[in-house]
């Protein structure tokens, strides 16, 4: 169990480029925490970083108050999770989890033992004899896991660990994740660039966008309050409408919007109505282009009537009920729901 | 097209009988000659049909050798073409393995440089090189030896290349989890690459068998005492007789006896190296 803390750490390939442009994080004791960003942000890098895996150019990672930038992996008290798995094919399910065991010389009846309780945890006791050629997807992601949990580590990394598993074993794997993490309470760092998955893992989120991080805090803060406009566009599916305020009427219903440029609001926090904003919100007229019925929920995406070039506004809307194509709507929302950024893409506080 | 079918299955199966029958003929008539006596050979009057001195040839000709001379029985030729297939090939195994996990896997100063140097040499085989490699040998008093017999033809460019590209398929995730792991690199090379590539192995021993025991330049040159020469030239020798009757039904053993060695190693490895095909472990 320990905490890791990363201190203005950064990342310059030998050609110049650099991935990782100074990222200070800190993770607590047994949190979840999760990188999340799209591919090329550097997340996989920081993460193998952690590793050992990655040198460190400058700044300074730290696990469990020791300082560990020229500690090989192998003693850094960590086990990962990679995205293929990288299993030993050529041995047994067994010999696979216990091979990290036996190379640092624990007694084999110690290995037995911790062996057999990781497969019990991950109901692979069956497996056991087994290649890894002759298991599913979600079954070598189990052994990928358990080869993890024997070590008993100070920190797991994963990278990408679910990506190879199609959608519904993805929500299941998702699921055990989180339920064996907070039952190992081992701190964990997961990278994946997909929203749904960082939200519903995290303790903390990182989001990272071209090698810095955009915002940290927990999902929902994240969700709510997003920092920046990239943050607002990449957390949330449909993601947030970002309306440039520049020569739009809105900057008349705002009134007064301080230096704000931007405009989000979530789809789901604009209403349809017939009536008018009332108590000082937002009123947009749309023309409706196009309908997305999901079941529970549909999306209705239109254009402002009065702007052409102006971006589509996506509304949510409950139910199946939805205004027909090419109709006059008007989409409401509350004051207290907008989100208003300013010319360098950072929040402003209303 | 459908009525052609049986046809053309005639017609195909023809053919290849055809071939097998060409291929084969000679191999038959030297398992017959083999069986009969030297005399009915030496007239022209031999026998398609196996002939009765079966056992008698062949132990004249692994025991005694050939009676016209001095020969050595091939026994001791046969013995000395196997030390000799056998070292090469696992000597070049060795070797070149462990060059071409050095070029993928580690980082060193003029890592490319030496690459290409050792990729050059392909343009280099025995027989270009071949005085200074025998001046070399000569002078570290290698001639008439094992040593002399397989050093020099051990090195080789073509397995470290083949080596090399199945090393740069291996997942380098493969390499990072080993590290995680704790496995240095002598253990991530005896615990993981080496059992992945038993197949590429394998197939390169016999390859590499084959080719060793096929030697004939370099065991000219540098063996001279009888007792050290390898089948392949015993063969040669025994043919070319000045003042004596050339013994056919030993020279015609003594070839049956240099094709046994190959064909078993192609036969037993295939079986490995298909197997290995079929369990794709990657």
């Amino acid at each position: 169990m320990a905490n890791v803390t990363l201190r203005n750490v950064r990342k310059t390939y030998p050609g110049g480029f650099e991935a990782i442009k100074g990222i200070d994080v800190a993770v607590g004791d047994g949190q979840f925490c999760v990188l999340v960003g799209p591919s090329g942000c550097g997340k996989s890098t920081l993460l193998r970083m952690v590793a050992g895996l990655e040198t460190i150019s400058s700044g300074e990672i730290e696990i469990g108050e020791r300082v560990v930038n020229t500690i090989e992996p192998a003693d850094r008290d960590i086990a990962m999770v990679f995205q293929n798995y990288a299993l030993y094919p050529h041995m047994t399910v067994y010999n696979n989890m216990a091979y990290g065991l036996r190379n640092r010389g624990m007694p084999k009846p110690e290995i037995e033992q911790r062996v057999r309780e990781a497969a019990r945890i991950l109901e692979i006791e069956a497996l056991l004899d087994r290649k890894p050629r002759q298991l599913s997807g979600g079954q070598r992601q189990r052994v990928a896991m358990g080869r993890a949990i024997v070590r008993q580590p100070k920190v797991f990394l994963f990278d990408e660990p679910l990506s190879n598993l199609d959608a519904k074993l993805r929500i299941a794997m998702r699921v055990e994740i989180r339920k064996l993490q907070r039952r190992l309470a081992t701190t964990s760092i997961y990278v994946t660039h997909d929203q749904l998955e960082a939200m519903t893992l995290a303790d903390i989120l990182v989001v990272m966008n071209g090698g810095v991080v955009e915002q940290i805090g927990s999902p929902l803060e994240v969700y709510h309050r997003p920092a920046t406009t990239f943050v607002a566009s990449f957390i949330g599916a449909p993601p947030m409408n970002l309306i440039a305020l520049e020569g739009s009427e809105l900057r008349r219903q705002l009134g007064d919007h301080g230096d704000a440029t931007t405009l989000g609001i979530r789809p789901e926090d604009l209403t349809l109505t017939s009536g008018d904003a009332g108590d000082g919100g937002l009123a947009l007229k749309l023309r409706v282009d196009a309908v997305e019925r999901v079941g529970p929920e549909s999306f209705v995406y239109g254009r402002p009537g009065d702007h052409q070039g102006e971006a589509e506004i996506i509304v949510r809307v409950a139910g199946e009920h939805t205004p027909a194509l090419g109709e006059h709507v008007l989409a409401v929302a509350s004051r207290a729901k907008l989100h208003l950024f300013g010319r360098d893409g950072r929040r402003l506080e209303p | 097209m459908v009525e052609n079918e049986g046809i053309r299955r005639y017609v195909a199966h023809a053919i290849l009988w055809l071939g097998i029958a060409i291929v084969a003929f000679p191999v038959y008539l030297a398992i017959v000659a083999s069986t009969q006596d030297a005399a009915s050979i030496a007239n022209g009057q031999m026998s398609l049909l196996p002939g009765g001195h079966l056992i008698e040839t062949y132990y004249k000709t692994i025991f005694v050798g050939t009676s016209g001379s001095t020969r050595e029985p091939v026994g001791v030729m046969l013995m000395n073409s196997l030390v000799m297939a056998l070292a090469i090939a696992c000597g070049k195994i060795a070797i070149s393995i462990i060059s071409a996990y050095a070029v993928v896997y580690f980082r060193f100063p003029l890592r490319m440089t030496i690459f290409w140097l050792i990729f050059i040499t392909l343009m280099l085989p025995v027989e270009v090189r071949i005085y200074p490699t025998y001046k070399i040998a000569a002078d570290l008093q290698l001639l008439d030896s094992y040593a002399g017999l397989t050093l020099p033809l051990i090195a080789s460019a073509t397995a470290t290349l083949l080596f090399r590209q199945f090393f740069m398929t291996v997942p380098d995730e493969l390499l990072e989890a080993s590290r995680i792991d704790g496995a240095g690199p002598l253990r991530f090379f005896w615990d993981t690459l080496l059992p992945l590539s038993r197949t590429n192995i394998a197939a390169l021993f016999v390859i590499l068998f084959i080719y060793g025991w096929n030697q004939y330049l370099w065991p000219l040159l540098i063996t001279t005492r009888d007792d050290m020469q390898t089948i392949v030239i015993g063969i040669r020798k025994m043919i070319t007789t000045s003042d004596a009757l050339t013994e056919w039904p030993v020279v015609m053993a003594t070839a049956v006896l240099a094709m046994l060695p190959p064909v078993v190693v192609v036969v037993v490895m295939q079986k490995l190296f298909v197997r290995g095909l079929v369990e794709t472990e990657k």
